[in-house]
């Protein structure tokens, strides 16, 4: 599956790990639920970690994550919830998160823009062969008002 | 009148690319229709009932004489030949074709014109007083202010998915002609104990099933930090406003939920945060304030003598009373175009009436128009040396029916005729209740009476504020109106209470003329309609309407 990080398509190389599924080495995403429980062990995780945020998650259960992750990725199930709008702004500008702000699942191509706005710098769009036309849609405005 | 630079332009511009895009991705059936509502939306597009509706934005209502003749054409081209304009001062195309929007909203930025974020859930269109910058109980005008917010509002990327629409009203004067008690956020400009000027903040106001009475959430705002704190609001309203029923999706239940202590609590904190980031600096102000610099005005020493021309014809006298007002500079005065004359539906226009506004506002009032809260328009610069002739033209285009602030000036809704929301007719109800209100001599000692139509529950005619308020409702497939007394969006405020058991669609109109007929022979000396109200309540009301009902 490919990415779009940073306007280039790159090879991803994590992978999702639910919470019955053993820890495994690795690029790994787990969820923020799944940090709060095994956040000792997950410290010392051979290979790099990400969270799978989800809109009705609650940033101040991570943030102690922040100085141990790579990757948040905001994972989007509807598009119309704005909230994780205002997770990637927070994550950038309220808490300085310098890793990768990832947008996954059903948002739409029509909003990377937006995204890339408020701290987005990598799609991981449902549907792979949108990545092509989301480096395009970034670019849908040059100028903004914010 | 605020004039695009640049940067404003190419981004109108980059809209309607986009907009094109999505709306061909769509046509091609690479987009869902789920998913072009969402983007359809923001750009103004609904589908209606017979075809989709287009709401074109008139920041904070005002028009130039270029931009009404591109609505004129609009109509004349793209729609069957008039728009309507709405209570929150914007215009509705009912009949376009949706391959066809693209061009319009191409057509539209060519006169700085768009529509973007004129429905969805995303800050819409920032409205004010129509007397802005002419009122004589003017603290400050409020257009430099409402344009700083369009232009932070416009293409907001974190907050374009709101839990629910979200709406922002400024008032600059004494008297509210903005109803910002009944917005998501009001802001009035205030004077503080040191006289300086800042904003009182209003929050959780709003109509529609709900309505509720915004409250203070701070009582003075620094002017340098009016955005930061508008963004503090919206952030906690996006992050945790309801969204799992559209009904209690807006901040007025958030706020209601939370308690205003605690809302205004999580607010401070996050605004404390961002305070010092978004500051809105002297310089800023000042650049935008030139936009709005007060037209040459003639000096007069006194105000024009009409007594000649009253004796001559009292028709003009009487139009003059009702539909001007006045204005701050010695020798001017306001007019209120009528867009409520008999047999027309309120709130429209024809292409040619729009034509021959544009040429009026030009030869009469420096080539600005308005447009109101009540469907209504407004010149809001004309000499009164001039206001005769300007009547005369104004009565050849319909446009000088002389009930404004009377019962026939209704605010009504599309209602059931234009509207896939509605469960009843409201164009209908107004038309008879225009057809029972034709003796104007009774209209004008009735006096100032508001009447608002919905024809349903979202209430976009505001029918929970109105003084008389109509609301259609649908049972078992037949239309029937609740009424309500007492309501107001003035400084007032105050919602509706309603007067009893529905009434059906027959004998609606008879109700409302029998409402009137209990306060014109119990009113004491002077006394307005809402005030008798206040004082007898509902009751003598309710025994005179069921009785006959």
């Amino acid at each position: 599956m490919q990415l779009l990080k940073n306007k280039e398509i790159i090879e991803n190389t994590w992978q999702y790990l639910a919470i019955d599924q053993a820890i495994t080495n690795g690029d790994i995403l787990i969820s923020a639920q799944r940090w709060q429980q095994e956040k000792t062990s997950l410290t010392t995780h051979t290979g790099q970690l990400g969270i799978r945020l989800l809109a009705s998650d609650q940033l101040a259960d991570i943030v102690d994550a922040l100085p141990h992750v790579a990757v948040i990725d905001l994972y989007i199930t509807d598009f119309t919830d704005g909230r994780s709008f205002s997770q990637a702004w927070l994550l950038r500008h309220r808490y300085q998160f310098k890793g990768e702000i990832r947008a996954s699942g059903d948002y739409l191509s029509d909003q990377v823009c937006y995204l890339a706005r408020v701290g987005v710098n990598a799609f991981q769009p449902n549907n792979g062969c949108n990545v092509k036309k989301e480096i395009n849609y970034l670019n849908d405005f040059s100028v903004h008002y914010q | 009148m605020y004039q695009y630079n640049h940067s404003d332009q190419t981004l109108v511009n980059e809209r309607v690319a986009q907009f094109r895009r999505q709306t061909e991705s769509y046509l091609k059936g690479e987009l869902t229709e789920d998913q072009f509502r969402a983007l359809r939306l923001r750009n103004g597009l609904y589908i209606q009932t017979h075809a989709p509706m287009l709401r074109v934005a008139v920041p904070y209502g005002v028009l130039n004489s270029t931009q009404c003749r591109m609505i004129a054409h609009i109509a004349r081209h793209y729609d069957k030949g008039y728009c309507h304009f709405t209570t929150r001062q914007n215009i509705q195309f009912n009949w376009p074709k949706l391959e066809q929007v693209p061009d319009i909203l191409a057509e539209l930025a060519s006169v700085q014109m768009h529509a973007i974020q004129t429905s969805g859930n995303c800050m819409r269109n920032t409205t004010t007083d129509p007397l802005a910058g002419v009122a004589q109980d003017e603290l400050e005008d409020p257009r430099p202010y409402c344009e700083i917010i369009r232009q932070w509002t416009t293409l907001h990327p974190e907050f374009d998915y709101l839990p629910r629409k979200f709406k922002i009203a400024v008032s600059g004067s004494q008297h509210d002609r903005a109803a910002t008690q009944f917005h998501d956020i009001g802001v009035h400009l205030v004077r503080n104990e040191h006289h300086e000027i800042g904003f009182k903040i209003l929050v959780g106001g709003g109509l529609g099933r709900t309505p509720i009475i915004g409250q203070v959430i701070r009582p003075f705002l620094e002017k340098q930090h009016l955005l930061s704190y508008l963004e503090a609001i919206l952030r906690i309203y996006n992050l945790l406003g309801r969204r799992d029923n559209k009904y209690k999706a807006r901040i007025k239940i958030l706020v209601k939920e939370t308690g205003l202590e605690k809302f205004t609590a999580l607010v401070d904190q996050e605004w404390q945060c961002i305070k010092n980031t978004l500051l809105l600096d002297e310089a800023r102000l000042n650049e935008i304030s030139t936009h709005f610099t007060l037209p040459a005005y003639c000096h007069h020493d006194a105000a024009y003598d009409f007594s000649a021309l009253g004796t001559q014809t009292p028709a003009f006298t009487t139009w003059l009373k009702h539909n001007t007002v006045a204005h701050k500079v010695t020798g001017y005065r306001a007019v209120v175009l009528s867009l409520k004359a008999p047999n027309t539906p309120p709130g429209d226009l024809t292409d040619q009436q729009l034509d021959a506004i544009a040429d009026l506002a030009e030869q009469y009032s420096f080539g600005e128009i308005r447009s109101t809260h009540r469907q209504n328009l407004v010149f809001a610069d004309v000499k009164e040396a001039d206001l005769f002739s300007l009547w005369e033209a104004l009565q050849a285009q319909h446009l000088a029916t002389p009930n404004i602030g009377t019962a026939t000036d209704i605010i009504c809704c599309p209602g059931l005729d234009f509207c896939s929301l509605a469960n009843a007719g409201s164009i209908g109800i107004t038309k008879e209740i225009n057809d029972a209100l034709d003796d104007m001599d009774y209209l004008h000692d009735l006096g100032d009476i508001k009447i608002n139509i919905s024809g349903c529950m979202n209430g976009c005619a505001h029918q929970s504020v109105g003084h008389i308020g109509i609301l259609g409702v649908d049972k078992k497939g037949v239309e029937w109106y609740q009424l309500t007394l007492g309501g107001s969006s003035d400084n007032d405020a105050a919602i509706g209470e309603r007067l009893g058991p529905a009434v059906s669609k027959q004998d609606v109109t008879q109700a409302i003329i029998t409402i009137l007929e209990v306060y014109a022979s119990q009113r004491a000396e002077e006394e307005s309609f809402l005030t008798m109200v206040n004082r007898v309540g509902i009751e003598p009301f309710r025994e005179r309407v069921y009785a006959t009902a």
